[in-house]
């Protein structure tokens, strides 16, 4: 497995002028990608994660920075970055009249895939995404799980080095969900491929070798799905309190709480040394007759690590 | 009107005729489609019920006909003692409904909005006035109340529709994928409002393709192609529904070790349910009661793959729904 | 340069397909003449016949109730009503109870044996499709008789003057067939509609649909994209001119004058010139909505201000002005040149070279508008 670099940004920004002001949709991203990686770009709606690709594939004009693609530079060689990378737009849309073996074709004869090589690749892509039967239908009549594994076998008819996939599971029924990160992840394995997946599913940065968390523009944490989970500096509690308010209200001021967290009934405090906090915070509760059950330590999922990255960032920016 | 007390639903557990949801053997069907299929379930007054599935399973289906909005082909339903067929009128006065879509209108303020609604309900005067309030209260959008929607982020538009849709104070809501693509803070606080209303005896159903956040709930359906698959709280889903067992297997080496397994999975010598990357790492899913540990790691040191950790991990829902699913 | 052609290929290709398939667009596109055609054909009239008339003969002589028989046979007139003088004449039209008058003075007989005849005519001044031909008819009758025809043109009582107007189709259709005269221009104008809505709904309907993205990231160059949708449009709107033309002849029994393959060539010129316009406006129109209503609106100008119906001399010179920007006006021009008057191309080398430019110009904006990026 090489080491080179496939995908990178350095200091992206991406500024819309719009009637309501200007806006800073990418703010100084940088990242990079290595040959064979997988890459979770993660953030909510309007994080900028749509952005930060399009302008990685030259659809948009950088505003500052660099960003480059297997070594061409996305606003001076978007043809050749083309030419090699395979990419799923969120809207993604397919000719729906045209057949899936039409689509196939279509999509290699415009990289100028010889017929030879046709011949070979699409049997074998569709078999990869389980429409072998569905060969003839029209695009349009299938379900939203098999238009995603088309889109994807028709990015990949040119056998590209880089896929860059933009909210790929989008609505997606679990199970084509699943068949879909599993068909990704034996791409990963036979061809070496690097794939940049941005998502706003934090279960699906398990799936990524490497993550950069994405929240307004900004990226506020990188690294591995553990790495950045141990960015948190301390250790989840779980129980679920009779009185959630009262509870709320009493957890705050105790000493090494760092983050109260809300989870359905249950409470998760973050504080910072499990075994001393965890007598301690039963023994506020049992001063305020506030009642729990089922205490213990879990572990810190990617969602809550984000939750305190932001919180964190906010309150350095004063907000 | 009187609920009929032969009703029973799934899992084994009759009804009370006072549960503020009764559904038996719903169906719906759009031709040959079927989008509903002989659902039964009940729901408890003041508990947060999830409900789900993916886009297109007959969640907003059902929420449709429970709302009176869609008529059933088969089947029968009780919203706080009313049948929603011939009496969706009183039922509308009892009940709130937050929409996918989200139905405010953007180029109306928050306070706007809110009382838009609230005069829809009926509302009026010094009721209105506290209800208006209340909701801005609730909703922290005091001194937010004559922004445009339009400029409002997700996370506020969210709660002011979530306000919206309880300005009357219906006794049970129905919240159709509220949640969709708002980020993790917003969304957590989303969710200490809804358990702020449940606490004080409001029943809340809410739909959402989002395995996190089905975890939310207190209990969750499985619905999935208009069935529900399986029904119960989020810890016994795990337990009971999880058909086999997940295995993460730590090294350096992941995707030679894939193809290693892979192979060996198709030509019969581990009995596999699946295996793919997580990241750095491989999840394995094997059948119960076949700790084959050892095989595993010996399938790979022969192929001199490092193994630098075996272990058992807990399924998520996610898991656990595509078992259930499949099984 | 053999890789840009092979994608050009394969996008037509794809575009043929997805027009072959999408069986609205391709009804709408191959119907849509033909009813045109026939709804202009029947239901459109613009010289009016059989006007309800009121007739106040107050001569009763031979000579008047001559004049009035002639007015009545030749169908533009129907005696309706039977009044005394011109007041009542005047109410009568007022009322909408009519919508012409005439009014033979006295001793009509007595005046026409001394070449002396006069009478009037009193014409719906609210509804100008009648004073025009109402007017026309009675002129042409009247001259058999050389009577001093006075006009007038009545609205709420008050009585104006009518200017005399010639019109030019007369020349070219002595028969005064509507036919012939819209027939050129018609079909100009449902190429113009037809090319803009497949240009500017089929392809904002593909941005719409993120169809559009997924292309533009490929290889394909913005140029290859718009030769690829030049390509159908073109055919299409060949077929549908075909279509028209042959119905014209045929049906209709328009005679042509002049060269086909002069007007095909012209007419390829005047498709490309619009293909490209279409072109522009999906660029410019960011919804299928806004695509519509542009389209409506260049429906509106080639209908009102290119000269295919209401005549261009008599506008003012602003009107004008709009209806030369539009490349239908020229090409009405043309059209009629070659079908009516059978002229050759040193008539219209002018226009013909005009739309060319345009042709040329719209094709290398909309290629410049159409971007590999999405801002």
């Amino acid at each position: 497995m090489e080491n080179s670099i496939t995908i990178s940004a350095q200091e992206l920004v991406k500024e819309f002028h719009t009637s309501r002001g200007d806006i800073r949709a990418v703010d100084r991203i940088s990242l990079s990608v290595c040959q064979g990686e997988t890459y979770g770009l993660i953030g909510p709606d309007g994080a900028g994660k749509s952005t930060t690709i399009r302008v990685i594939l030259g659809l948009l004009n950088r505003s500052q920075g660099r960003s480059s693609v297997l070594g061409f530079d996305s606003q001076n060689r978007p043809y050749q970055i083309r030419e090699r990378v395979g990419y799923i737009a969120q809207q993604f849309g397919l000719p729906s009249d045209l057949t899936v073996q039409e689509n196939l074709q279509f999509f290699a004869d415009i990289h100028n895939v010889s017929r030879t090589d046709q011949l070979k690749r699409i049997p074998s892509l569709l078999d990869f995404a389980g429409l072998s039967e569905y060969q003839k239908r029209p695009a349009g009549k299938l379900s939203g799980g098999m238009k995603k594994k088309l889109a994807l076998a028709c990015s990949l008819v040119h056998e590209p080095q880089v896929l860059l996939l933009d909210e790929p599971t989008l609505g997606v029924d679990p199970i084509s969900r699943r068949e879909f990160w599993n068909m990704l992840s034996n791409l990963r394995a036979e061809k070496g491929l690097s794939i940049f997946v941005a998502t706003p599913y934090m279960d699906e940065a398990e799936r990524c070798n490497h993550v950069g968390l994405i929240y307004q523009g900004r990226l506020i944490a990188s690294g591995t799905p553990a790495q950045i989970k141990k960015k948190v500096p301390g250790h989840m509690l779980e129980f679920t309190p009779s009185a959630m308010n009262a509870c709320l209200k009493l957890l705050q001021p105790l000493p090494g709480v760092l983050e109260v967290q809300t989870y359905g009934t249950a409470v998760h405090l973050l504080v910072d040394d499990a075994g001393l906090r965890r007598s301690q915070v039963q023994a506020a509760m049992a001063a305020q007759s506030v009642q729990w059950s089922g205490m213990r330590e879990i572990q810190i999922r990617m969602e809550e690590a984000f939750i305190y990255l932001i919180r964190r960032q906010e309150a350095q920016n004063g907000c | 009107m009187d609920v009929d007390s032969t009703l029973s639903a799934s899992g084994g557990i009759s009804p009370d005729k006072s549960h503020p949801i009764i559904v038996e053997n719903l169906t719906r069907k759009f031709g040959d489609f079927t989008a509903v299929d002989q659902i039964s379930f009940f729901v408890r007054k003041g508990e947060v019920f999830g409900w789900l599935g993916p886009n297109g399973a007959g969640k907003t289906t059902t929420i449709r006909m429970l709302l009176g909005l869609l008529k059933p082909t088969e089947g029968r339903m009780r919203v706080l003692q009313i049948d929603p067929v011939t009496q969706a009128k009183a039922l509308h006065a009892r009940v709130g409904y937050m929409s996918q879509t989200f139905t405010l209108y953007n180029d109306l303020t928050a306070l706007e909005n809110i009382r838009f609604y609230g005069k829809v309900y009926g509302l009026a005067g010094d009721r209105l006035r506290q209800r208006q309030r209340d909701i801005l209260q609730m909703a922290n959008l005091e001194g937010r109340e004559h922004t445009l929607t339009a400029n409002l982020s997700g996370g506020w538009k969210q709660r002011l529709a979530l306000g919206c849709a309880i300005i009357h104070q219906p006794d049970v809501i129905f919240l159709d994928e509220p949640t969709a693509g708002v980020d993790p803070i917003s969304r957590r606080e989303f969710w200490q409002l809804i358990y702020h209303m449940a606490g004080m005896g409001v029943t809340v159903l809410v739909t959402t393709h989002y395995m996190d956040e089905a975890e939310l709930c207190q209990r969750v359906g499985f619905i999935s192609h208009g069935r529900l698959i399986a029904l119960d709280t989020p810890e016994r889903l795990k337990i009971d529904q999880m058909r086999g067992q997940v295995l993460e297997i730590n090294t350096p080496m992941p995707e030679k070790a894939l193809r290693v397994l892979q192979l060996a999975q198709f030509s019969g010598r581990l009995p596999l349910d699946e295996v793919a990357l997580y990241g750095a790492q491989i999840h394995a899913v094997l059948p119960e009661g076949s700790a084959q540990i050892k095989d595993i790691e010996k399938i790979l040191t022969d192929e001199n793959i490092q193994v630098h950790g075996l272990e058992w991990i807990a399924p998520t829902l996610e898991d656990v729904f595509i078992s259930a699913v499949k099984g | 340069m053999l890789a840009s052609l092979h994608r050009i290929a394969a996008l037509t290709r794809k575009e043929m397909a997805q027009l072959w398939r999408d069986t609205r667009l391709l009804l709408l596109i191959l119907f849509l003449p033909i009813m045109l055609l026939f709804l202009f054909a029947y239901a459109v009239t613009l010289t009016v016949d059989h006007l309800p008339t009121a007739v106040a003969d107050q001569s009763h002589d031979e000579r008047s109730r001559d004049f009035i028989q002639t007015l009545v046979n030749s169908g533009y007139f129907d005696q309706t009503l039977v009044l005394q003088n011109e007041q009542e004449l005047v109410q009568a039209l007022d009322s909408g109870q009519v919508k012409a008058g005439i009014l033979i003075p006295p001793n009509f007989s007595e005046q026409v044996s001394r070449r002396n005849g006069r009478a009037l005519i009193l014409l719906d001044g609210s509804d100008s499709f009648t004073v025009q031909s109402g007017f026309n008819a009675a002129s042409a009758l009247s001259q058999k008789y050389s009577y001093d025809l006075q006009a007038r043109s009545v609205q709420a009582g008050r009585q104006t003057e009518l200017p005399i107007i010639t019109s030019s189709r007369v020349l070219y259709n002595p028969d005064m067939n509507d036919m012939v005269f819209i027939l050129p221009g018609l079909v100009g104008m449902l190429v113009q509609n037809i090319i803009v809505a497949y240009a500017s709904m089929a392809i904002v309907r593909e941005r719409e649909l993120g169809i559009m993205e997924q292309i533009l990231v490929t290889p394909a160059r913005p140029a290859e994209m718009v030769i690829s949708k030049l390509i159908p449009g073109t055919i299409i709107a060949m077929i549908d001119m075909a279509i028209v033309l042959t119905l014209g002849i045929f049906w209709f029994g328009i005679p042509m004058h002049g060269s086909i393959g002069l007007f095909s060539i012209l007419a390829l010129i005047f498709i490309m010139a619009y293909m490209g316009l279409g072109l522009i406006i999906s660029t410019v129109a960011k919804t299928q909505r806004q695509a519509q209503q542009i389209s409506v609106l260049l429906l509106l100008v080639g209908l009102l201000l290119t000269g295919f119906i209401f005549p261009r001399t008599s506008m003012p010179v602003w009107t004008q002005a709009i209806g030369d920007l539009i490349p239908l006006t020229y090409f009405v021009r043309i059209s009629r040149d070659i079908i009516s008057k059978g002229l050759s191309f040193e008539y219209m080398w002018k226009d013909a070279l005009i739309l060319a430019v345009y042709a040329l110009v719209s094709v290398t904006l909309a290629s410049l508008f159409f971007k590999k990026r999405l801002d």
